[in-house]
C-alpha cells in the first residue's frame, strides 16, 4: 500500500508566530474585556440610531425586541440563559408602556438609555472571555490524548500506549497554503472561513491553527454549545464569543456584528463558518451567510477611514476546506436536508445513534486509516482578489493594486452600506469558489460519486425520492463497468486538476483496483450500515443509499456527471 | 448645470453612439473622447466634428488609454462588443479600484474552446456568453460597473429629440453618478438594479428587429407587426431569464422601449437584413455589400444555441436561425410560426 500513503514531508511542525501568549491579539482583547464592551456597546448604540433615525422608528424596534425577547423566555429557554432575563425584558416592556403614553419626539434620553442598557447587556452576553491558563491546559490535554489514543492503538507493544511514534499531524494533513498563511497572520489580520461539515469541525480548526503555530483566533460559536458545560471551557479558553441563533432583533445582530467588526479592527484573527450552519446535503456550500462577512470589510474601510495616508493594517480572508471520509453526523444531516426538499415525498426512518456512538467512533478514527485533510487556500483582499506573500492586492494580471481605491468615490472613502453590501455578496461568491478549487477529492468520495451517479443513469425515469426508496436487491453495480467509470471520471479529475479547478489526495493516483478499495472502505467507514461494499462476486453494493447520496454530494458543481 | 471644475469623464470609442453620448455627457462636465489612432484623434480635433455630428466645446478627443484612465474617475467604453474584451485588456493595466465604468454596448462576448468554432457548436451554455459588464469584471479590477440601454438611436438624441435610458447597475451609486452626468432637460434616465436583464434585453432585441424587417419585407403591416412585437417580448423573457435575467428589465425602457423603436426604424441595420431577405437576398450577398456587420445576426446564432442548451422554447429565434443559416425561405418560416399551435398569451407574470 506504499503508493496510496500521502506524502510525509508536507506534515512538518511550525514554530509559533509570537511566542508569548500576552502579545497574542485575543488576549489583549480580553484583558481590557471591560474597555472593550463599552466601545462596542458605544459603537453598536450610534450605528441602530442612524438605522433607525427617527424616536418613533426606534420605540418600535424596541418594543419588537422586548416583545420577541419575552417570548424567547416563554418558548425556548436555555440553560445558559442568565437569572434575571425575565425580570430584565418585563422592566424594559413596563419603561416602553410608560413612554407610549408620550409624544414620542418628547421622551428625550428615556429612549436613549433603555437602548444603550439593552445593548450593553448584549455586549457583555456575546464577549468572549480568553483565559491563557486554561487555554494552555486545554490544548496540552487535547494533544495528550489524541497522543495516547494513537499510539496505542496503532503501536502493537506493550509500553506503547506511552510513545510519542504518531501524533496527530500524520492523521490530520494540512495542505496548501500555510508557509502564506503564517506571513499573512504576522502582516495583517486573517479571517479564516472553513467550510462546515461537522460539528468536530470546529475542534479540528482550533488544533490546526495551533499546529501552523498561528495565535488563538477569536471565532463565534452557538451560544447552545455553551450550555454543555465542558465544552463551555473548552470554547472560552479558545477565544470563542456567543452567538445567539435565536435572537434575531435588530439591536442584537448590530452588537455582534460591531463585536465582530471592533475586534478585526483590533487585529483579534478571526473564524467564520460562513455557510452558517453544517452543510445538511453534503454539498460544498453554496450560498454563504453574509451578517459575520460583511463585517470585515466594514472593518477594513473603517481602518482605511481612520488612516487616511499611509500604511494600513489589512485584513485578509483565507478559505479552508476540511476534507472528511467519513462525516458522523451525515445520517442525520442528510435526512433533515431530504425533509425539507422533499416535504411529504420522504418518509425518513428512525434510526439515531447514541453517545456511545460518539466514542466508537472517536476510538475507530484513531484506530483504522481513516484520515482528514485540511486545505488551506490563497489569502484574498476583503474584495476578494489574491494577495501575494507580502500581502499585496493583485488584479487579475498579477500587477499590485490598492484595496483602499474600493471605497473611493468622487476622491474620497465614503461610507456606503448598499455598495458595501454588493461587495460582500462579491466576496462570499469569491469564496465559493475558492472553495471548489481547495477542494481535495478523496478516493471515497470519488467512489461515492461514481456508484450513485451509475445507480440515477440505471433508473432515468425515477426522481431522487423514489430512487433513495429502491430496495438493496436491486442495487448492484458490476465491478468492471464500475472501475470503468471510475477510471474515466478520475482522469476528469486530474484534467481539473491541471487547470487550477480542484485538488486531489496523492492516494488518488495509485492503480485502480486499489483505488477502488480504498475508497469503498473509506467511504463513511464508521457507519452502522455502509453505504458502500463489495458483495462475494466483486460487485458494489450498498446498504444505505440515503447516506451514499450525502457522500457523493460532495463532488457536484464540477460537471462531472456527464462522463457516466 | 455646468460641472466643469471636477474631474473630465472618459468616452471610449467614437463611433456614432460614442460620439453622441459624449455630446450629451458635454452638457455637464468636460469629456475626454477616446479613439484608437492619432489620426482620427486630430483629424476629429481639426473638423471639430466626427461622423457629421458636431463636437461640444467641452469635448476633448484623445488617442492615449492611459491618459483617459489616468484623468477621469468615470469611463464610458462604447465599442462594438467584438472588440471589447480587446480594448478591456488594453485598458486594464491602467485601471483602478476607484474607476467606474457604464458601457453601452449592446452584445454579447463569446469564448469557445480552442477548437471550436461558433459554427461547429451546437449548443451554448453561460460559461461560454459573457455580457459586457461580466467581461469588464473578468478583464480588470474594477468593480463599480453599470450599462446604459434603451431606445438610443443616435441620430434622434443628436437632434435633441425627446427620449430616455436606462442606467443599471448593481451599485446604487454608480446609478446615481450615471443620471448625474447623463440627465437633461432632453433625455431623462430610469434605474434599474438588474445589470445583467438589462444587458441582455438590449442584446435579444436585435432579433425582434431582425423579424420585423423581414415582416416589412413581405409587405405585411401593422397588425402583423403588433404580433411580432409582442409576442418577440415574451421570448425575450424566456431567453432573458434563463441566461440569468430578471422580468422586470424586460418590460422597461430597455426592454420594451428599446424593442419598439427598432423594429420601427427602418434605417437600422438588423431591419435592412430581415427586410433584405424577406425580399428573396441570400445572407451572404446581403453581408457582401454591409459595411459594418448587423449585431442581430450573430445574435441569433448565439440565442439559438443558448436556447437549445437551455431547453427553452424561442420559436422565432429558432426559426430565423432556419432562415439565415440553414436556407429556409422567410415564408416558410412565417407559415410555420402562424400554424405553431400555442394558446397562452402570457405565462410568466
Amino acid at each position: 500500500m506504499e503508493l496510496l500513503e500521502e506524502k510525509k514531508n508536507k506534515n512538518r511542525k511550525y514554530e509559533p508566530i509570537l511566542h508569548g501568549i500576552p502579545d497574542w491579539p485575543v488576549y489583549q482583547l480580553s484583558k481590557n474585556r471591560k474597555e472593550f464592551v463599552e466601545l462596542v456597546t458605544r459603537q453598536a448604540v450610534e450605528r441602530i440610531k442612524i438605522l433607525r433615525p427617527t424616536r418613533k422608528q426606534l420605540i418600535d424596534e424596541l418594543e419588537a425586541t422586548a416583545y420577541r425577547e419575552q417570548n424567547r423566555i416563554k418558548r425556548n429557554r436555555w440553560r445558559v440563559d442568565p437569572k434575571d432575563d425575565s425580570r430584565f425584558w418585563l422592566s424594559v416592556k413596563n419603561e416602553l408602556i410608560e413612554l407610549s403614553a408620550k409624544d414620542p419626539e418628547t421622551t428625550g434620553t428615556v429612549v436613549d438609555t433603555l437602548l444603550e442598557k439593552i445593548v450593553s447587556r448584549y455586549a457583555n452576553e456575546i464577549a468572549g472571555n480568553f483565559k491563557p491558563n486554561s487555554y494552555r491546559f486545554t490544548r496540552e490535554v487535547v494533544k495528550f490524548w489524541f497522543q495516547r489514543l494513537l499510539n496505542g492503538a496503532r503501536v502493537k507493544k506493550f509500553g506503547a500506549f506511552f510513545r510519542n511514534q504518531y501524533t496527530l499531524r500524520d492523521k490530520i494533513q494540512i495542505v496548501g497554503k500555510v508557509n502564506m498563511l503564517r506571513d499573512l497572520a504576522r502582516k495583517g489580520t486573517v479571517v479564516m472561513v472553513p467550510t462546515h461539515f461537522s460539528n468536530l469541525d470546529s475542534i479540528l480548526i482550533g488544533w490546526v491553527i495551533h499546529a501552523v503555530g498561528l495565535p488563538a483566533f477569536i471565532y463565534g460559536a452557538g451560544l447552545n454549545l455553551f450550555n454543555i458545560k465542558i465544552f463551555a471551557y473548552f470554547m472560552n479558553s479558545l477565544g470563542a464569543y456567543k452567538v445567539d441563533r435565536r435572537k434575531k432583533n435588530l439591536p442584537y445582530l448590530e452588537t455582534l456584528k460591531m463585536y465582530s467588526n471592533l475586534a478585526i479592527q483590533k487585529g483579534a484573527h478571526s473564524l467564520f463558518f460562513p455557510g452558517g450552519t453544517r452543510s445538511r446535503s453534503g454539498l460544498i456550500e453554496k450560498q454563504l451567510k453574509l451578517g459575520l462577512l460583511s463585517t470585515a470589510i466594514e472593518a477594513q474601510r473603517n481602518l482605511y477611514q481612520q488612516t487616511p495616508e499611509g500604511e494600513v493594517r489589512k485584513i485578509f480572508v483565507v478559505p479552508v476546506t476540511l476534507n472528511y471520509n467519513f462525516v458522523l453526523e451525515a445520517p442525520d444531516l442528510i435526512e433533515d436536508y431530504l425533509q425539507v426538499k422533499g416535504q411529504d415525498k420522504y418518509f425518513p426512518e428512525q434510526d439515531k445513534y447514541g453517545s456511545i456512538e460518539l466514542i466508537r467512533f472517536m476510538f475507530k478514527f484513531f484506530t483504522k486509516g481513516s484520515n482528514i485533510s485540511v486545505s488551506i487556500g490563497r489569502g484574498l483582499d476583503v474584495m476578494g482578489n489574491y494577495v501575494d506573500d507580502a500581502g499585496n492586492s493583485l488584479d487579475p494580471q498579477g500587477r499590485v493594486i490598492d484595496t483602499r481605491g474600493y471605497f473611493i468615490s468622487n476622491g474620497s472613502i465614503t461610507d456606503d452600506k448598499q455598495r458595501e453590501d454588493e461587495y460582500t455578496r462579491m466576496l462570499s461568491q469569491r469564496i465559493v469558489s475558492e472553495y471548489h478549487r481547495i477542494n481535495r477529492v478523496f478516493a471515497s468520495h470519488l467512489a461515492a460519486f461514481v456508484a450513485f451517479e451509475m445507480w440515477q443513469k440505471k433508473y432515468p425515469k425515477l426522481d431522487l425520492f423514489s430512487l433513495l426508496r429502491l430496495p438493496e436487491e436491486d442495487l448492484e453495480l458490476d465491478y468492471h463497468e464500475f472501475r470503468q467509470n471510475f477510471k474515466r471520471v478520475r482522469k476528469k479529475i486530474y484534467e481539473l486538476k491541471e487547470a487550477g479547478k480542484v485538488y486531489h489526495a496523492t492516494h488518488l493516483k495509485g492503480k485502480v483496483d486499489q483505488v477502488i478499495t480504498l475508497g469503498i472502505e473509506n467511504v463513511g467507514i464508521f457507519h452502522l450500515k455502509r453505504p458502500l461494499l463489495k458483495n462475494k462476486k466483486g460487485n458494489i453494493i450498498t446498504k444505505d443509499l440515503t447516506v451514499l447520496y450525502y457522500y457523493h454530494n460532495r463532488l457536484v458543481g464540477y460537471n462531472l456527471e456527464q462522463y457516466i | 448645470m455646468s460641472n466643469t471644475s471636477e474631474k473630465p469623464v472618459g468616452v471610449i470609442g467614437a463611433g456614432n453612439f460614442g460620439t453622441v453620448i459624449a455630446n450629451i455627457l458635454a452638457l455637464n462636465r468636460k469629456v475626454l473622447l477616446y479613439t484608437r489612432d492619432e489620426q482620427t484623434a486630430s483629424r476629429i480635433k481639426s473638423e471639430n466634428q466626427n461622423r457629421g455630428y458636431a463636437l461640444h466645446a467641452n469635448v476633448e478627443p484623445v488617442h492615449d488609454l492611459e491618459q483617459v484612465a489616468r484623468n477621469c474617475d468615470v469611463l464610458f467604453p462604447m465599442v462594438p462588443s467584438a472588440h471589447f474584451r480587446a480594448m478591456m485588456r488594453q485598458l486594464s493595466p491602467y485601471l483602478q479600484p476607484y474607476h467606474i465604468l457604464i458601457h453601452g454596448t449592446k452584445g454579447f462576448d463569446i469564448t469557445l474552446p480552442q477548437d471550436q468554432s461558433l459554427e461547429t457548436l451546437t449548443k451554448l451554455s453561460r460559461q461560454q456568453v459573457k455580457t459586457m459588464s461580466e467581461v469588464i469584471q473578468e478583464e480588470s479590477v474594477v468593480v463599480r460597473v453599470g450599462c446604459l440601454a434603451g431606445p438610443n438611436l443616435a441620430k434622434e438624441l443628436a437632434q435633441r429629440q425627446p427620449g430616455a435610458t436606462v442606467v443599471a447597475s448593481h451599485f446604487n451609486e454608480v446609478i446615481q453618478i450615471g443620471k448625474r452626468l447623463l440627465r437633461n432637460d432632453r433625455f431623462q434616465v430610469y434605474e434599474n438594479n438588474d445589470i445583467v436583464g438589462v444587458e441582455i434585453a438590449g442584446v435579444l432585441k436585435n432579433i425582434i428587429a431582425i423579424a420585423s424587417g423581414a415582416l416589412s419585407g413581405l409587405g405585411y403591416g401593422e397588425n402583423a407587426k403588433g404580433l411580432l412585437i409582442s409576442r418577440g417580448a415574451v421570448e425575450m423573457v424566456y431567453l432573458g431569464r434563463a441566461l440569468g435575467g430578471d422580468l422586470k428589465a424586460f418590460l422597461g425602457v430597455a426592454g420594451i422601449g428599446d424593442l419598439v423603436t427598432t423594429c420601427n426604424s427602418p434605417m437600422s441595420r438588423n431591419f435592412t437584413v430581415g427586410y433584405r431577405l424577406a425580399k428573396g437576398e441570400k445572407l451572404p450577398d446581403i453581408l457582401a455589400d454591409m459595411t459594418e456587420v448587423a449585431e442581430g445576426i450573430n445574435t441569433v446564432r448565439i440565442a439559438k444555441k443558448c436556447a437549445d442548451h437551455y431547453k427553452i422554447r424561442a420559436l422565432i429565434t429558432d426559426r430565423l436561425y432556419k432562415v439565415l443559416f440553414e436556407g429556409m425561405t422567410v415564408e416558410e418560416a412565417l407559415e410555420f410560426l402562424m400554424r405553431y399551435p400555442l394558446n397562452a398569451d402570457i405565462d410568466f407574470i
